[in-house]
């Protein structure tokens, strides 16, 4: 049930990104298009910026970017450590000794300091190296992750019989261990999804983001450099406020509403 | 001339817990056994859980290495087989497991284990050969095959899913399999009908069976041979009708004592064991000290080796000191069953004393 | 003869399914005497454990019961309110579950959670007197006192088991009904928890029921045994006589498939797979399986006669011994 709702909420913000920049005017987003600082009315449903640019259309472009990011860094960060828990929970001994401890290493790096460091100093940043960046710290807890449920699925009988059938290697992981992983790696997917969107709206709130992509968490940044909130200019910083709300809460519902199948699917296996 | 399959010598297992590996557990002390090779037998290990059987089965099965002494496939050890004779070794040597459940991957249908057999050993070419010779084998074990390909495991009994793994097993036409408690999990009437069918599928095929079980009435009944295992040490080994009807070791003769047989009034002996919450008697000697009715100062100080009371049977107990001490491949010729070994094979035991070649 | 002390007339339980209700227990009826250990014994899915639960109101949605009585004493069992089953539980009806030894709370001592089924029942006593009780019922169950201040996990397999007993016999019950408390024990432990399962029962004069399916240890233990299949039982009769004698062809064919260790004979099963339990076969629910079937066993199911005394059969090979 919660895992609908969620998957439901966060579908629905999905297609609103995919179609929104599509239905806009992209030129009232550039500077000056539009009369500055003005409150929400009929002609401006979420009204201008101090730089003359239409905060609806602002919104529905940034959405998407923000999406973009956190999707594109889950899916790296998750892929790399779908990777390395796999090696490590199969193959043991030193494979398994470097992975685990680089990735035990890595956990206790703040990574908002190295983040900070790497977008400081990477100057010119893109979407994807933004998803890039926030990903190369985002593998370490899926890696943990896997590499637990590998050791668990490794001891299977199952996995014993398809040793004694013949099966090696790569083959028995691919074929044995991997289809039994698929619950894990989609629940884990979805909690690195939205620590990926925690990290990047961060950086970005903070001024580190891409600089000349509309985003959420830049927009924030504009706002608040420009005195939006000493201004009352509400209309600017509350709307991607609320968006990333709503992100998050569907990913938090998508993701319980995961963990309660497979836990269930684990006591009927026990 | 006969060469085991399956040679195992002196093999042991220690298994390292503790920080830094520091305590370890004696889970098998040494054990010789001689497998397949020769006319088809059926060797029992019995003991109770912690006795060290499974053990034994994973380090005849090459799935975990001896602490100590080497198995041998076909003469070469098992830790150094690689490629084509891994494969080999796999094809001649099966298993079949206890937990008629677990052993199925639940993400495929049941039938899936043995299309992968015929595929990984090449048993039939792909088609209709092959269709028919996993339809064979499902006959052989007396199940339906259009009862039982295309289904899920859950949508089989346990009966069922069991008898699949014995079909695949006896399909791979191996030399030697290990079934380890094989009818433990599943009723009382189908466990006659699936040991039955195995019995005589191995002996039809000429495949060895070492039958794994903490149940002395069906190891009884099935079974030509034994070994009894309490704590990781052989107590008993031998002709199983030697050592059931006339059990000599105090283990041996315990057990035999406890099991319930379906008959009023065979009833549990009168005497009281001695409680079963003792740890082991004391390092360095025998296991059973602490529970022993006939336990000895000795029996505290040595751990007491294999003495060949007879012809057919072996017992490790201080008891019976005064018969001559077992080699280990006198020990494994005990257990091989009526075989015809030879003496002047320098593959099969170098250490072989006299007397060991004939029953 | 005196009332007995559990009297199941026609016990009927249902698992409700969305194609179609599987009848889990179809018409059970036995009694058992005062004081007696009674066997009920039968493979799975025949329905023991569904019906051991039934007699502590334990059955859980979607499992309910759809028709019969189960008397203790009198009283209905079936008809009493969660409230009243709750005074009776561990008070005169107790329960030995499957898998007891799991059944322990990790995190509390031995002597707490005996204490605890004490104090549920009886809230007036005093916490010192608890503890003597539950250093008696320890010794009672051949344990040292000392085991009462141990976790679960320190103990063995045997030795949990024989804490369950102790729970189980805390407030002397007049039944208790043991799930098969031995199953995942090794042979020896066996032996001796049963051993004190029946040295208990006879100090307190309680009647057992055994619910299993090992035929040896029914064979050892039990008085009176009851064979059940497919939801209903076939034979019922003072042990020694249904081994010797086995009269219904299932308990016939059961008998010979058990391994003994009287010498080696060859090992014959029963062939075939217990029936469906959501459409079963009309008339006797054995004949598909069965040797000696004649025409009228598949048109019309076979009601249970004494054809000896204490030794009722539900099969038309004995209709007339009637």
């Amino acid at each position: 049930m919660t895992l609908a709702i969620g998957c439901a909420l966060f579908a629905g913000i999905l297609a609103v990104s995919a179609a929104g920049p599509v239905l806009v005017d992209v030129h009232t987003a550039i500077i000056g298009a539009e009369p500055p600082g003005m409150a929400p009315s009929a002609s401006h449903p979420l009204g201008t910026d101090t730089q003359g640019r239409d905060l609806l259309t602002v919104l529905l472009l940034a959405t998407p970017q923000t999406l973009k990011i956190g999707l594109l860094a889950g899916a790296v960060g998750l892929g790399a450590g779908v990777l390395l828990g796999l090696l490590a929970g199969y193959f043991s001994g030193a494979v398994d000794a470097v992975i685990r401890t680089s990735a035990d290493v890595f956990t206790t790096i703040p990574s908002i300091a190295i983040l900070v460091l790497l977008a400081t100093y990477i100057r010119v940043v893109s979407v994807e190296l933004m998803a890039l960046i926030v990903a190369s710290l985002a593998w370490p807890y899926p890696t943990r992750a896997i590499r637990a449920q590998v050791l668990s699925l490794r001891e299977r009988a199952y996995v014993q019989v398809a040793i004694l059938n013949g099966v090696r290697g790569v083959e028995l992981i691919v074929t044995e261990v991997l289809p039994n992983l698929l619950p894990y790696i989609a629940a884990s997917f979805v909690a690195v999804v939205s620590n990926a969107m925690l990290a990047t709206i961060g950086l970005e709130i903070l001024g580190l983001g891409p600089q000349n992509t509309f985003t959420l968490g830049t927009t924030i940044y504009w706002a608040q450099f420009y005195g939006a909130i000493l201004r009352g200019m509400w209309w600017w910083w509350g709307p991607p406020i609320a968006v990333i709300v709503l992100i998050f809460l569907s990913l938090l519902m998508a993701s319980a509403g995961m963990d309660r199948i497979v836990n269930k699917r684990l006591s009927t296996r026990a | 001339m006969t060469i085991p399959v399956l040679d195992a010598r002196g093999v042991s297992k220690v298994f390292r817990t503790g920080v830094l590996g520091g305590r370890h557990a004696v889970a098998l002390e040494p054990v010789s056994l001689w497998l397949g090779g020769g006319p088809s037998t059926v060797t029992a290990v019995a003991g109770e859980s912690g006795s060290g059987k499974t053990t034994l089965a994973r380090l005849l099965l090459g799935i975990i290495p001896p602490t100590a002494g080497a198995v041998l496939y076909s003469g070469a050890d098992l830790r150094a087989l690689r490629g084509r004779e891994k494969t080999a070794f796999r094809k001649d040597v099966q298993a079949i497991f206890q937990d008629p459940f677990e052993v199925y991957n639940p993400f495929y249908r049941a039938d899936r284990v043995l299309w992968t057999a015929a595929r990984k050993f090449q048993l039939a070419p792909p088609g209709a050969a092959r269709r028919e010779l996993i339809e064979q084998a499902l006959r052989a074990v007396g199940l339906r095959p259009d009862e039982t390909l295309g289904r899920y495991p859950h949508q089989l009994s346990g009966g069922q899913r069991q008898r699949i793994m014995v079909a695949r097993a006896l399909m791979l036409r191996p030399r030697v399999i290990i079934a380890d408690e094989p009818v433990s999990m599943i009723d009382a009437s189908l466990r006659a009908t699936i040991l039955d069918a195995l019995g005589r599928q191995a002996r039809a095929l000429d495949i060895s069976v070492v039958y794994i079980t903490h149940d002395l009435a069906t190891a009884y009944q099935i079974s030509e041979t034994i070994l009894v295992l309490y704590r990781g040490a052989t107590v008993e080994c031998g002709d199983v009708e030697l050592v059931i009807t006339q059990p000599q070791h105090p283990y041996t003769q315990l057990l035999v004592r406890s099991i319930p047989q379906p008959a009023p009034g065979a009833s549990w002996a009168a005497s009281e064991p001695a409680p079963a919450d003792g740890a082991g008697g004391a390092a360095g000697g025998c296991r059973f000290a602490d529970r022993c009715p006939h336990v000895m100062p000795i029996c505290h100080r040595r751990e007491p080796p294999l003495f060949r009371t007879a012809d057919r049977r072996a017992v490790a107990c201080f008891l019976y000191a005064d018969a001559p001490e077992a080699a280990p491949s006198e020990v494994a010729s005990l257990t091989s069953g009526p075989r015809d070994l030879a003496a002047g094979s320098a593959a099969a035991a170098p250490d072989v004393a006299e007397g060991s070649g004939s029953r | 003869m005196t009332a007995p002390l559990l009297d199941v007339q026609d016990l009927r339980v249902h698992y409700g399914r969305s194609d179609g209700a599987v009848r889990a227990v179809d018409g059970l009826t036995f009694f058992v005497r005062e004081g007696e250990k009674f066997g009920l014994a039968g493979e799975s899915g025949c329905g023991k454990s569904t019906s051991a639960l039934a007699f502590l109101g334990l059955l859980r949605s979607p499992g309910r019961v759809v028709g019969g009585r189960i008397l203790l004493d009198g009283v209905d069992l079936t008809r009493l309110s969660e409230q009243e089953l709750r005074q009776l539980r561990f008070a005169r009806i107790s329960l030995v579950p499957q898998g007891a030894m799991n059944s322990l709370n990790p995190v509390m001592r031995v002597r707490d959670q005996i204490a605890d089924t004490i104090a549920a029942h009886e809230p007036r006593v005093r916490r010192a007197d608890a503890a003597v009780r539950v250093g008696a019922l320890l010794e009672s169950v051949g344990l040292r006192r000392e085991v009462a201040r141990l976790y679960p996990h320190e103990l063995s397999g045997g030795m949990k088991q024989r804490v369950c007993i102790a729970m189980a016999i805390a407030l002397r019950p007049r039944i208790i009904i043991a799930d098969e408390p031995t199953s995942a024990l090794d042979v020896v432990v066996q032996r001796q928890v049963l051993q004190t399962l029946d040295d208990v029962q006879r100090r307190l004069g309680a009647a057992v029921i055994l619910v299993g399916h090992d035929m040896g240890v029914m064979a050892q233990f039990v008085d009176r045994i009851g064979i059940m299949y497919a939801g209903t039982l076939v034979e019922i009769g003072p042990v020694a006589e249904v081994f010797a004698e086995p009269l219904h062809p299932y308990t016939r064919l059961l008998i010979a498939s058990l391994p003994s260790l009287g010498g080696k004979r060859e090992l014959r099963g029963i062939p075939g797979l217990p029936p469906s339990l959501v459409s079963p076969p009309p008339g006797c629910r054995f004949q598909p399986r069965c040797p000696w079937a004649m025409d009228r066993c598949a048109a019309r199911a076979p009601e249970a006669a004494e054809v000896r005394p204490g030794h009722w059969v539900s099969c038309f090979l004995h209709e007339a011994a009637r």
